[in-house]
């Protein structure tokens, strides 16, 4: 019912019309007022972007005429100390802020010289004598010298430095000294061979030695930060972008942007589409581009791909028999796989081209070797006799004469018990699902069942042996002293599903042998090749199956930069390098810098200012209107 | 209360108003205007009160303990997630294990964590080495905003929607905006996300490129300016917070207000010749609200967690986030500071609910 006709007040019959007609207008002046203020704010919100915005964005240098390079991230900052940083933004920071006593070579890794221009040994290989820089100087003003690389070294050894990330480089260290400003003395307590290659950034000791507790303190509140590496840290907000600008006194040569940001984009296909806006000069993949994101870039102008042989490898372990370091056995592990036979034979039905084609899609190598072929000092191959090839009729042979004979299709041992294993996988790692789905067809045609046990954190089953194969793999250092370290008798846990450095509960007293000859080699050819008889020993025990050695594939704005150098400079990456080339080589393009998607500071108040008047002032009609004189009788 | 029952303090109320009808004064059926509980059920209301805020500690300690216990099931050593893989001698790891607590028995780990909770020390988280509080609030501020704002429009729009679908249900309007809430609710919030970036950060066809593509600010600005440019880059966030989150008000609000639409108190409104629109707003809409004041409680009490998957779509570096990489760690520190946190706050939200309902609805807590 109409409850209007019944207002029974007497009023001019225009009046009347008028009041009949009002409430069907109210009914939609608040609407279309609504509408329209909404309308109005996204527009001119939306005309805080740059006027006249183009798309894609591409904002000219700033007024001061300052060019910016920005570093699309998905990391966050662990921390800015780097006695307490880990991930990789954060060290890759730490390449960029501080000097370390060598830097490497961006062709060819090998090691060059950074803070210290010179290094030897002495004849029993227990004492290393580093000549340091003189013409190093702190953001400050105040000269780098050799007694802040001994300062920071000592403060590692101490037991405040204790579980410091660059700890285990300096556990063989007895004595550090600087007996001058230019000459640091490191005393071993047994040869080490990485000590070309020491990735620990050395602070200044005037500022770091006022720090309290260093292993609480981030580094992260007063700026800037007091460095002299090729850049110096400005600014830091927490999940949101990382600043540096250039030093310019940087002994090396100023880098030839001005600013560098490295700006925090937590999803990969925001990053992506920021590129193609300009809005950023790089993304960085993590770890890689995905082929969908990397084809989309393709076509884009002004964008290039970058795809370089990557630092990892991606690997299939075997479980050797989990054991304690007094040699106590734990886990479940099968027992079929301790015969060499049925590991080699699981290995030759492994076809890596498939791998390569069909799950990387081309974006990754075929393995061999356990050290990526970008190192190429190290890196090792099979001999044709040696190589543990596609062949399954040769792993069916294997798998007979070990006393695994096929019976019904299912492979059973001389207990009776069937070859079903299980395989962890990384529930976050489509790669590892999707080569599992490979594996099964493989080895399931050979007879051999298998279980994909995909999780969210596969270290609590790893840890306690109860496990029969895992998908593995790490990033390697120039120097390959970590990664074949993690394989040695010692890493072994001393309790039982105890958390310990081994990667795998490898223990081979050969592969012990070769390892602590290459840490006690001085010459590197010797040491090299000694680092491939490992590998070969590796390869051979099946221990380790690499299967593909990913691709970097990042991509930046050729209107941006212009040019920038890859490590290796002939084909390699340009993220999370282990020097800093990539970033203080970086030439802009002519009068661009990415953009930082903001506008004029003037503009931006004006309308902002507009807005606010066009909201208030609809309110206020809004209100007025609702308030008619019958309502206010 | 059920959006069926009718409101006798609404009834009551336009009869007072009927009585009133001179003024032209509004119906004021829930106490709302700040009359309270009545002088003599006061005792009545304090005991009610006393009862919840009783309730709500309880719930407080059954999460502190929930919090500690729960996350020690999730799988993995936080000490060896905190080296990273790297190689470390079994007297750094114990070193390690000290110097968070974790070599201790878990009763004391237990004790310890209660008493320091008590002094608002929720430790140090293991992946930042800063204390959780500071992690927790560098990132309170930017959620409260992202999610705050969203939270006051699509309660706005909720409530402003519903009421306009109900009181002209069945038609067009009403099936088109309930069809439209429900489709948006539906929709994945990240997919959303990235969708508004393609199309207004980016730019499609000749639509050019006008908001950010992520984060919460350019970095370069200050005072008013920035202020602007946070709102900037908020818009987009917001609208999609906004579309996947009023249809919960809307149809709550539809539908206690089509409840309402039948009672006599309204009946007799529209007998004393009041409005169409003026029945509904200072009637109906009144003790439609109910219910979904209710849900706006909830709902503010949700606000505090932030939005993961948004904010990770737009890199905003709030809670939810925050929550997120703690977990992946798993950082028991920061995860349990912040199941905390987010758990007091639905507490809270919630008990501040039961505490004013009575205000609004002379019915509850008698």
């Amino acid at each position: 019912m109409d409850t209007k006709d019944q207002h029974g007040r007497t009023r001019s019959s225009s009046a009347a019309r008028a009041a009949a007609a009002a409430p069907a207008r109210k009914r939609r002046r608040p609407r279309l007022l609504l509408a329209a203020g909404a309308a109005a704010a996204f527009t001119l919100t939306a005309g805080l972007a740059t006027p006249l915005n183009p798309a894609p964005q591409q904002a000219e240098a700033k007024d001061d005429g300052k060019k910016t390079l920005t570093v699309a991230v998905a990391q966050s900052v662990d921390s800015l100390s780097p006695f307490i940083a880990q991930r990789l933004l954060s060290t890759s920071i730490h390449r960029l802020t501080y000097e370390y006593l060598t830097n490497y070579d961006a062709k060819d890794n090998h090691s060059i010289p950074a803070f210290a221009t010179k290094w030897e040994p002495s004849a029993d290989k227990l004492t290393w004598t580093y000549t340091i820089r003189p013409n190093s100087k702190w953001s400050d003003g105040k000269k780098a010298t050799a007694e802040d690389a001994a300062w920071t070294f000592n403060k590692i050894m101490s037991k405040e430095g204790t579980a410091t990330p660059n700890s285990n480089f300096v556990t063989n260290f007895k004595k550090v000294t600087a007996p001058s400003p230019t000459k640091l003395v490191v005393e071993l307590k047994k040869p080490q061979s990485t000590m070309a290659a020491l990735d620990i950034p050395i602070v200044p000791k005037h500022v770091w030695e006022k720090v309290d507790d260093i292993s609480k303190f981030n580094n992260d509140k007063d700026f800037p930060v007091v460095g002299n590496g090729p850049f110096i840290l400005t600014d830091f907000k927490v999940d949101q972008y990382v600043k540096l600008k250039a030093n310019k006194d940087f002994w090396r040569g100023a880098p030839k942007f001005d600013e560098l940001v490295f700006k925090t984009y937590k999803d990969q296909d925001a990053a992506v589409a920021a590129l193609k806006k300009g809005e950023v000069s790089f993304v960085a993949g993590q770890p890689a581009l995905t082929p969908a994101q990397a084809n989309g870039l393709k076509g884009e102008p002004d964008i290039k791909v970058n795809e370089g042989p990557g630092r990892r490898f991606f690997a299939l372990a075997t479980n050797p028999g989990a054991r304690t370091l007094d040699g106590k056995k734990f886990g479940d592990g099968h027992p079929a796989l301790l015969d060499k036979r049925v590991r080699q034979a699981l290995f030759l039905s492994v076809d890596r081209k498939t791998i390569v084609d069909k799950v990387f899609q081309g974006n990754a190598v075929e393995g061999a070797g356990y050290i990526p072929p970008r190192f190429s000092e190290y890196a090792w191959k099979p001999s044709p006799d040696q190589e543990l090839r596609y062949d399954p009729k040769r792993a069916a042979a294997l798998l007979d004469e070990a006393g695994y004979k096929k019976k019904g299709g299912k492979r059973v041992g001389k207990d009776g018990r069937p070859l079903d294993f299980r395989i962890l996988c990384h529930a976050t790692d489509p790669n590892d699902k999707a080569v599992g789905k490979y594996l099964k067809e493989w080895w399931g045609d050979l007879g051999i069942g298998l279980k994909v046990n995909c999780l969210d954190d596969v270290s609590v089953p790893w840890y306690a042996g109860e496990y029969d194969l895992a998908f593995d793999g790490w990033s390697v250092n120039p120097d390959p002293d970590f990664v074949l370290g993690i394989h040695t008798c010692p890493t072994l846990p001393e309790k039982a599903k105890e958390s310990a450095a081994t990667d795998n509960f490898i223990c081979d007293k050969k592969f012990d042998q070769l390892y602590d000859k290459q840490l006690a080699e001085y010459d590197p050819d010797k040491r090299a090749a000694l680092v491939k008889q490992m590998q070969s020993w590796l390869y051979d025990s099946g221990y380790m199956n690499v299967m593909a050695y990913p691709n970097a594939v990042e991509a930046y704005r050729t209107d941006q930069i212009k040019s920038i150098t890859t490590m290796p400079s002939a084909a390699g990456n340009i993220y999370g390098q282990d020097g800093y080339w990539s970033w203080w080589s970086a030439v802009p393009a002519s009068g661009k810098s990415s953009s930082d998607g903001g506008s004029s500071t003037g503009v931006i108040i004006g309308i902002a200012v507009a807005a606010v008047v066009l909201a208030g002032g609809g309110a206020l009609i809004a209100l007025r209107r609702r308030s008619t004189a019958e309502d206010r009788e | 209360m059920t959006g069926g029952e009718r409101n006798p303090a609404a009834i009551l109320a336009a009869e007072a108003e009927a009585k009133d009808a001179a003024s032209g004064g509004p119906a004021d059926p829930a106490g709302l205007r700040g009359r309270g509980p009545r002088a003599g059920n006061t005792a009545a209301y304090l005991q009610y009160v006393a009862g919840k805020l009783g309730g709500a500690l309880i719930s407080m300690f059954a999460v502190l303990v929930t919090s500690f216990f729960l996350f020690r099931l999730i799988p993995g050593d936080p000490v060896k997630q905190m080296t990273g893989g790297r190689r470390v001698s079994s007297e750094q790891l114990e070193a390690m294990r000290a110097e968070f607590g974790l070599d201790q028995p878990v009763w004391k780990q237990f004790t310890d964590y209660c008493g320091n909770v008590l002094t608002g020390d929720f430790g140090t988280s293991y992946q930042f080495h800063t204390p959780v509080l500071e992690k927790i609030t560098d990132a309170l501020g930017p959620t409260l905003w992202l999610t705050g704002t969203a939270y006051v429009l699509y309660t706005l729009i909720g409530i402003w929607l519903g009421t306009r679908t109900a009181w002209r249900h069945g038609r067009f309007g009403d099936r088109f905006h309930t069809g439209l809430a429900l489709t948006l609710y539906s929709v994945p919030s990240f997919w959303l996300g990235l969708l508004l970036i393609i199309t207004f950060s980016v730019g499609v066809g000749p639509l050019p490129g006008m908001f950010p593509t992520g984060g919460m600010e350019s970095g370069d600005e200050s005072g008013f300016a920035y202020v602007v440019d946070v709102a900037h880059h908020m818009v987009l966030p917001v609208v999609t917070l906004v579309a996947v989150g009023y249809a919960q008000t809307l149809l709550v609000m539809r539908s206690s207000l089509l409840d309402e639409m039948g009672s006599d108190y309204l009946t007799t409104a529209r007998a004393k010749g009041l409005r169409d629109d003026l029945v509904r707003r200072r009637h109906a809409v009144p003790n439609a609200l109910l219910p979904t004041v209710t849900l706006m409680f909830v709902n503010l009490g949700t606000v505090v967690a932030g939005a993961i998957l948004v904010e990770t779509v737009f890199s905003w570096p709030g809670l939810g986030g925050l929550f997120y990489q703690a977990l992946s760690v798993p950082d028991l520190p920061l995860v349990q500071g912040l199941f905390f946190v987010f758990a007091t706050a639905v507490i809270l939200m919630n008990t501040v609910a039961d505490v004013i309902y009575p205000l609004l609805d002379p019915r509850v807590g008698r």
